[in-house]
């Protein structure tokens, strides 16, 4: 279960981008975040596996306090959070297999690491992976040689290798043509349940989001305003996540502006 | 698909065994023996550090004394550098055209090609051991030096520069009856004009940086105060020269390349 | 050279215009201070043509004489620019780290790097060559030396450039990974620089080669030395003979690294 409590994100002395942000994410859910760009959703992420540090607040998954990590720790906490990206964030020139097993890297010896001699069950892991997406085929060739919704279900793969408990989507889909979009959707879906893992994804498609998630999270200016199933989200809901800044914050954003 | 399949290997860079492990042992033998035949007195390098601490003891801290001798040496390595660009940069146009294809005729290309060839082959400081043997010890020495110096650089780019022109100016010209030294003063020129420029800037930086070498071997300059620093064993003199040149050189390279943004 | 330019009457604005008359007066008027105040005597200017016509007459035919001991020396220098290039591209590995912005351990570190860059580029070859040869006497131990302390500053500089430019993106997802710090280096930074890494080693073993040939005029090993020796002999015949080979050197070292660079990326 992961639990965030009172989050709040501060770029230097500005505004900050997250406002006391409040989140509970239970059981293999797909939760689908939405909201306009600049509303906090990508740096909500990144401070789950603190990419990005938090200003205040805790982030607690399955009993772990990562707000309270030491630099260590945080490292072997990190492998139990998979992430993916919105630009895959592959290594072009390394092939997909070393790409995969890069999402082993925190358990493996450096040696392991260095000489591309993994250890056999991660490599078992890695082909059955693969070829439940269909890319095992590719195993030598060079990242770069793959197509956009190759290298994003490359990318999925390696964070799958972590064996995460949670899986974190920032725009996974944002950088793909509508039809390997979906498909992309389909696959975490699918994943999802039938490897018991929740999942939040930060997606710009409205439609998508509906599509494929149990839950939608609506955010905007570093507030979560909307938070239902996603036969709630009415037109009028639609309208309040993405209109423009709320009352509230008016005056603070015009300056930070 | 087979099953799961739990080996992989990254696939190595040479594919053929054979191949590259031969490349590996060939790597290893090559070092070993060069390191091996290399003639290196274990001894006298090991004497060395003692030496080291005494140069390096002489050498702080560093002396501006002879500031005067310091100051001198370097107008003269401008002077050298500045008079070498201008020759060199204008001896480079009529050898750049003699080496490029599109205008030169095969047996002029030739020559052109050998001249920059030749020039670039040597280092400075083996051109200027010859022409202090010929013209004598001095600035002019270190001058016809890096003249050498720049054509083999300027000569060689300018010459690229001409065989990438707009042949249309060209063609028009010849059309409109214009004589070859027309044409070329009319519809090359003009586009080589801008990168001539550069390049001489570029160059007098360059010539300004080796005339502090060749001056080494006699041919004038700072690099003949720094040689003689050395061989009087005046390392703090030596040491201060040496950090007037750095000094010198990184300001010379800031303000060329300043010069050379705001010229393109 | 301006006026020609000059005759587009619509090129420049008259202030332009000036600007440029200016700078050209400029130019001129400092190459007319340093032909005026150079050291020169004119009358070797004049005879100069006479000398070196001289000077080439006594040079051909060349002299293959001493062509095996050419031939040795020619070895000994590609060997003394392979092994200096080769140390210097391990030396420069860890000062390009530290020179990076991006891998830097902190701003102390990033300083020491750059110090240890610009030293090494500001001085050149040749007065890092009279440097060991003080320390360690005359031989190819000072050459190697020099060469691969000149080196190690142009190598770290570009391989420095490479690791700031590098795609960051791979290093977020490595480090989201947990993957420790070494790692995420050996996977995400290292791939991106390896280009890089090949085509400057390449590079500066060419222009090693080149430099090494002048080592032996200062005493550092390699094939200046028998160059220094046959002109303090007068021997110019053999004179001749040694530069013939240093073009054949200079000339197949840069079609072989050519070649390379083509054959590795």
């Amino acid at each position: 279960m992961l639990k965030i409590k009172s989050l709040v994100k501060r770029y230097g002395a500005g505004d900050p981008v997250l406002k006391d942000l409040n989140l509970e994410i239970e059981g293999d859910q797909v939760v689908s975040v939405i909201g306009s760009s600049g509303a906090g959703k990508s740096t909500l992420l990144r401070c789950i596996n603190r990419l990005v540090e938090p200003t205040s607040g805790t982030i607690t998954l399955n009993g772990t306090d990562f707000t309270a990590l030491g630099k260590r720790d945080l490292r072997i906490a990190r492998r139990r959070v998979g992430m993916v990206f919105q630009s895959f964030n592959l290594v072009d020139r390394l092939t997909v297999m070393e790409n995969v097993q890069s999402g082993r890297l925190g358990y493996i010896s450096t040696w392991a690491a260095l000489t591309r001699r993994y250890p056999k069950e991660d490599i078992r892991r890695a082909f059955e992976l693969m070829e439940r997406v269909g890319i095992a085929h590719y195993a030598d060739k060079r990242a770069d040689e793959l197509s956009g919704g190759e290298r994003q279900r490359v990318g999925v793969i390696r964070a799958l290798m972590q064996q995460p408990e949670i899986l974190l989507a920032d725009e996974p889909t944002a950088s793909l043509d509508p039809k390997t979009s979906e498909q992309i959707m389909v696959l975490l879906r699918d994943l999802a349940s039938e490897l018991k893992l929740p999942v939040i994804i930060n997606i710009h498609n409205v439609h998508e989001a509906k599509e494929f998630s149990d839950r939608i999270v609506g955010m905007r200016y570093g507030r979560i305003i909307f938070d239902d199933l996603p036969g709630a989200l009415t037109d009028e809901a639609m309208h309040d996540i993405y209109a423009g800044i709320p009352h509230a914050d008016r005056q603070v954003e015009g300056k930070a502006a | 698909m087979t099953g799961a399949r739990d080996h992989w290997r990254k696939q190595p860079f040479i594919s053929s065994p054979v191949v590259r492990y031969g490349l590996y042992a060939a790597v290893v033998a090559y070092i070993a023996v060069t390191v091996m035949t290399l003639p290196i007195d274990w001894q006298r390098a090991a004497q060395g550090l003692e030496r080291a601490g005494r140069i390096f003891g002489g050498a702080f801290p560093p002396s501006f004394q002879r500031s005067g001798l310091l100051i001198d040496g370097f107008l003269e390595s401008l002077k050298i550098a500045l008079l070498a660009t201008v020759g060199g940069v204008f001896l480079s146009i009529p050898i750049a055209f003699m080496a490029a294809r599109n205008i030169a005729p095969l047996p002029i290309y030739y020559l052109g090609r050998a001249i920059i060839v030749v020039a670039r082959s040597f280092h400075p400081v083996i051109v200027a051991i010859i022409f202090v043997k010929a013209v004598g010890f001095g600035p002019f020495a270190g001058i016809l030096t890096l003249i050498v110096y720049s054509i083999g650089f300027v000569a060689k780019l300018l010459a690229e520069r001409i065989e990438e022109i707009d042949p249309g100016p060209v063609e028009a010209m010849k059309a409109a009856g214009a004589s070859f030294l027309t044409t070329l003063i009319y519809a090359v020129f003009p586009q080589i004009m801008q990168r001539q420029i550069g390049l001489g800037i570029y160059q007098l930086d360059s010539n300004l940086r080796a005339s502090a070498v060749v001056g080494i071997v006699g041919a004038g300059g700072i690099g003949a105060t720094l040689a003689n620093a050395f061989g009087r064993y005046d390392y703090d003199f030596a040491l201060a020269i040496t950090m007037v040149i750095v000094g010198v050189i990184l300001i010379s390279e800031a303000v060329s390349g300043a010069i050379r943004k705001r010229i393109a | 050279m301006e006026q020609l330019a000059l005759q587009e009457w619509s090129r420049y604005t008259p202030q332009q215009r000036f600007q440029r008359y200016a700078w050209f007066a400029l130019a001129t008027l400092v190459v007319a201070w340093a032909l005026a105040s150079v050291n020169i005597v004119w009358a070797w200017v004049w005879d100069a043509p006479n000398q070196m016509g001289d000077l080439f007459g006594r040079m051909v035919p060349p002299d293959p004489a001493n062509l095996d001991q050419i031939l040795s020396a020619l070895l000994e220098t590609v060997n003394l620019a392979t092994i200096a290039t080769a140390l210097a591209v391990v030396l420069a590995l860890p000062v390009a780290y530290i020179a990076a912005q991006n891998t830097t351990p902190n701003a102390v570190t990033l300083w020491i790097g750059r110090f240890i860059l610009v030293s090494s580029r500001s001085v050149n070859t040749i007065i890092w060559a009279l440097l060991f040869v003080a320390i360690f006497g005359p031989g190819v131990v000072a050459g190697i030396v020099a060469i691969m302390f000149r080196s190690i500053g142009f190598l770290g500089k570009l391989l420095g450039e490479a690791i700031e430019e590098i795609d960051p993106r791979p290093v977020e997802a490595l480090q989201a990974c947990g993957a420790s710090h070494f790692k995420v280096v050996l996977y995400a930074i290292v791939p991106q620089v390896m280009p890089t890494f090949f085509a400057v080693s390449i590079l500066r073993w060419d222009i090693n080669l080149r430099e090494s040939t002048v080592l032996g005029l200062v005493g550092a090993g390699g094939i200046g030395v028998i160059l220094q020796g046959a002109i303090d002999t007068f021997n110019w015949q053999e004179v001749s003979t040694v530069l013939i080979a240093i073009i054949v050197l200079v000339v197949t070292g840069e079609v072989v690294s050519s070649y390379l660079r083509r054959r590795i990326l």
